[in-house]
């Protein structure tokens, strides 16, 4: 294999929380401490940065191909920045069994340009009664386990898959809800939610199921990651968990970050999502808790749907939006707003998932995989939905005008998307 | 009125709820006096969709087009191919094609008229959509009460029992705030929407504090389905502490008039007494008005439909 020095290039390094003008060399898909190289490309002064590391996106397969593949989902991920997937067992059937793991798991190494992990469920069928076979599923390659937003209610239950996890190290993730308060409900409730009268679920709902998890990492000693935080009542809780020194971490989802609840205006369905949009005092808390760094990891939660799944009222509609392709310019509007450095951002992109998923990419250190990307961080344009690559095109950012496009991703060295 | 469509009261200028109010007051005369009507919809194709039960709007929406002259068609959306899985989409698209002048619809999810209303070329009234709007029933009040009190503004108003669920609310709550009145809701905290103190409503939960000096008495219907415990503890309760009694009508200003949208439960909302008393209660003008509102508002949409194609002409 070739080697490759990327020159005239700002490097953004979340590791050192640094932006400098320089050069790196890729050779045999690492990044090299050499001086020289086969190749050379002048980068014109744009930015490189770890790759993406996306925790929590949904391909649809098995079960809904028409949806998404992991063919359409490696395209969408390589346009978008990101270099390595890992992919919700939501689908249908759930992916609870070493045996769908593993057709999972070789659809993905077939179809999809970029590194793709699987994660597994935590309970049979994600119904919440019975563990999955966490040990086979490990050992066939889950990166982590989640019954995504089916939240298991059953304290008995959750707490012997917990500890039963723990003792294998598993990392869990949960979906911090009340689901006997959020049941029906695809709104926040507030002024909004009752002017469009949309059922609407309290900000409390997220607290009460966090800190029901919370209590459970501390009976159990579980590895838990909150896949998304998004009320400024659920921020003592997660303050207090890590003070206390338990293995907790948290991650936000991109269209908490950048939309809030007047976004659904005249019922939006593509602005559908769960949790609901927030309010905008709480999109802002969430916003200074990823610069202190309270919250770790931001990711896309993509979600594809239909069109008949989403051009209905608003009440019917299914919740979730596309995001692997506009998480980047989506997130670079905080840049643009100078509420987060570019360091700050690939933490939370690339190097804190990395990390909490035990993988080695995520930096730019000497040695890590050459998971890069170059980029332009101030080139406009304007999103047509028709464009994406992902089958689904339920994106809430239709027609918005946004800053920022991927130039080149690079997988293991490998180039496997140019603008 | 320039607006293509009626969805929801959220839209109009004051002075076009006026403008509505003064036209269906001069139907309201010549319903009354049966003086001969201006065919303004002659040949005009009216489509009454309802995609939930509906005994009295569905009667005051045929009735006030036919009496415009216009061909009006009822369509039960129940019996329909929405049971055969069709969207609401699919359905509009269809309707579309045949190329009706007026869609007037009710469908049980908030937000469905508005977007049926995207889907197709022909004027749209909403007839309550979900929780969120029933803009004629708004309209309808108001007249009501402008009738009986002489004027539309400066008056307290209370509107008492399940705000929440209720579009009649949501619709009236906008309507006489933009006609700066007011406005107090009385009810139950469970019964009561989230941010209600963003409003700019006053909200008791005591009734006889609520209705002191008010001028009008707007009663809700309370569902059957939110009787069963999950709301309120018990229907007896509720009349107790809820219900319009003789007793706590006594609070509320003297010649206070009464209103309910209809149908009643008598004895849990109000007391059958007070209801049946047409020197208190306004219930039976309150349906007059809707078909005269009602003729007001398919008039003017549809003026404003020719209108608008005259221009496209020119």
């Amino acid at each position: 294999m070739t080697s490759l020095r990327i020159t005239n290039v700002h490097l953004v390094d979340p590791e050192t929380q640094t932006v400098t003008l320089g050069s790196l060399t890729i050779n045999n898909g690492r990044i090299s401490g050499a001086d020289t190289a086969d190749t050379l490309l002048d980068a014109e002064g744009q930015y490189l940065a770890p790759g993406i590391v996306d925790i929590g996106a949904k391909v649809c397969e098995p079960g809904e191909r028409h949806k998404e593949s992991f063919r359409s989902a490696g395209l969408a991920a390589a346009a978008g920045g990101v270099t390595t997937l890992v992919a919700r067992p939501d689908t249908k059937p759930s992916v609870d069994s070493p045996e769908t793991l593993e057709f999972a798991s070789r659809r993905a190494q077939a179809n999809c340009i970029v590194h793709s992990y699987q994660m597994a469920a935590l309970t049979k069928g994600r119904l919440g009664r019975e563990m999955t076979e966490i040990g086979f599923l490990q050992d066939a390659g889950a990166i982590a386990f989640t019954d995504c937003d089916a939240v298991i209610t059953d304290n008995k239950v959750l707490s012997r898959a917990l500890t039963y996890a723990s003792q294998l190290g598993a990392l869990i993730i949960g979906h911090p809800q009340d689901p006997s308060l959020s049941k029906g409900a695809s709104a926040t409730s507030g002024k909004f939610a009752s002017l469009r009268a949309i059922p609407a679920v309290s900000t409390m709902a997220e607290r009460l199921g966090l800190e029901r998890d919370l209590a459970m990492v501390e009976m159990t000693g579980a590895k838990y990651h909150a896949d998304q935080i998004s009320t400024v009542q659920a921020l003592p809780a997660l303050e207090r968990a890590k003070a206390q020194g338990l293995d907790v971490t948290a991650g936000i989802n991109i269209h908490h970050l950048t939309l809030n609840e007047f976004d659904v205006a005249n019922y939006r369905s593509f602005f559908k999502v769960k949790p609901p949009l927030r309010s905008e005092n709480d999109r802002l808390a969430m916003v200074n808790a990823l610069a202190s760094g309270l919250i770790d990891t931001i990711s896309s939660m993509h979600t594809p749907q239909d069109e008949e799944s989403k051009r209905v009222p608003f009440e019917q509609a299914a919740s979730g939006a596309v995001a692997l392709e506009t998480l980047l310019p989506a997130a670079l509007r905080l840049y643009h707003a100078e509420q987060l450095s570019l360091p700050q951002l690939f933490r939370a992109l690339s190097l804190n998932p990395a990390r909490r998923l035990g993988l080695t990419s995520g930096r730019l250190a000497v040695g890590a995989p050459a998971d890069l990307i170059l980029f332009d961080p101030n080139i406009p344009f304007v999103l047509d939905r028709y464009k994406l690559k992902s089958k689904s095109k339920n994106t809430p950012f239709d027609g918005q005008r946004m800053q920022g496009r991927v130039l080149a991703t690079f997988v293991d060295g490998k180039k496997v998307y140019q603008l | 009125m320039q607006t293509k469509h009626l969805l929801g009261i959220e839209p109009l200028h004051p002075h076009q709820i006026t403008e509505i109010l003064d036209l269906a007051d001069q139907y309201a005369q010549s319903n009354r006096s049966k003086a001969p009507i201006n065919d303004v919809l002659g040949g005009c194709t009216q489509i009454n969709m309802f995609f939930e039960n509906s005994t009295r709007t569905q009667a005051s929406f045929e009735i006030a087009g036919k009496r415009l002259g216009a061909d009006v068609m009822n369509m039960s959306m129940k019996a329909s191919s929405i049971n055969k899985g069709e969207t609401l989409i699919d359905t509009a698209v269809t309707l579309n094609a045949m190329h009706p002048d007026l869609l007037v619809v009710r469908h049980p999810h908030s937000g469905a008229v508005d977007l049926l209303a995207q889907k197709v070329d022909c004027a749209v009234i909403n007839a309550g959509d979900g929780r969120h709007e029933h803009p004629t029933q708004a309209l309808l009040d108001a007249l009501t009460i402008r009738r009986s009190k002489g004027r539309l503004h400066r008056l307290n108003i209370a509107i008492c029992g399940d705000i929440a669920h209720s579009r009649v609310a949501r619709s009236n709550l906008i309507l006489l705030g933009k006609m700066e009145n007011r406005i107090r809701l009385v009810g139950p905290a469970t019964l009561m929407p989230s941010g209600i103190t963003e409003f700019g409503a006053e909200v008791y939960h005591d009734m006889n504090e609520g209705l002191k000096d008010v001028d009008v008495i707007m009663m809700l219907r309370l569902q059957s389905e939110r009787m069963d415990g999950g709301f309120i503890p018990s229907e007896r309760e509720y009349y107790h502490r809820y219900g319009l009694d003789t007793a706590k009508l006594s609070n509320a200003k003297e010649g206070a008039i009464v209103m309910h949208p209809g149908p009643m439960n008598r004895g849990v909302e109000i007391d059958g007494e007070i209801a049946d008393d047409l020197s208190r209660s306004v219930i039976q003008e309150q349906v007059e008005m809707g078909v005269a509102v009602r003729m007001a508002v398919m008039n003017i949409l549809m003026r404003s439909r020719r209108e608008a194609a005259q221009e496209a002409m020119l």
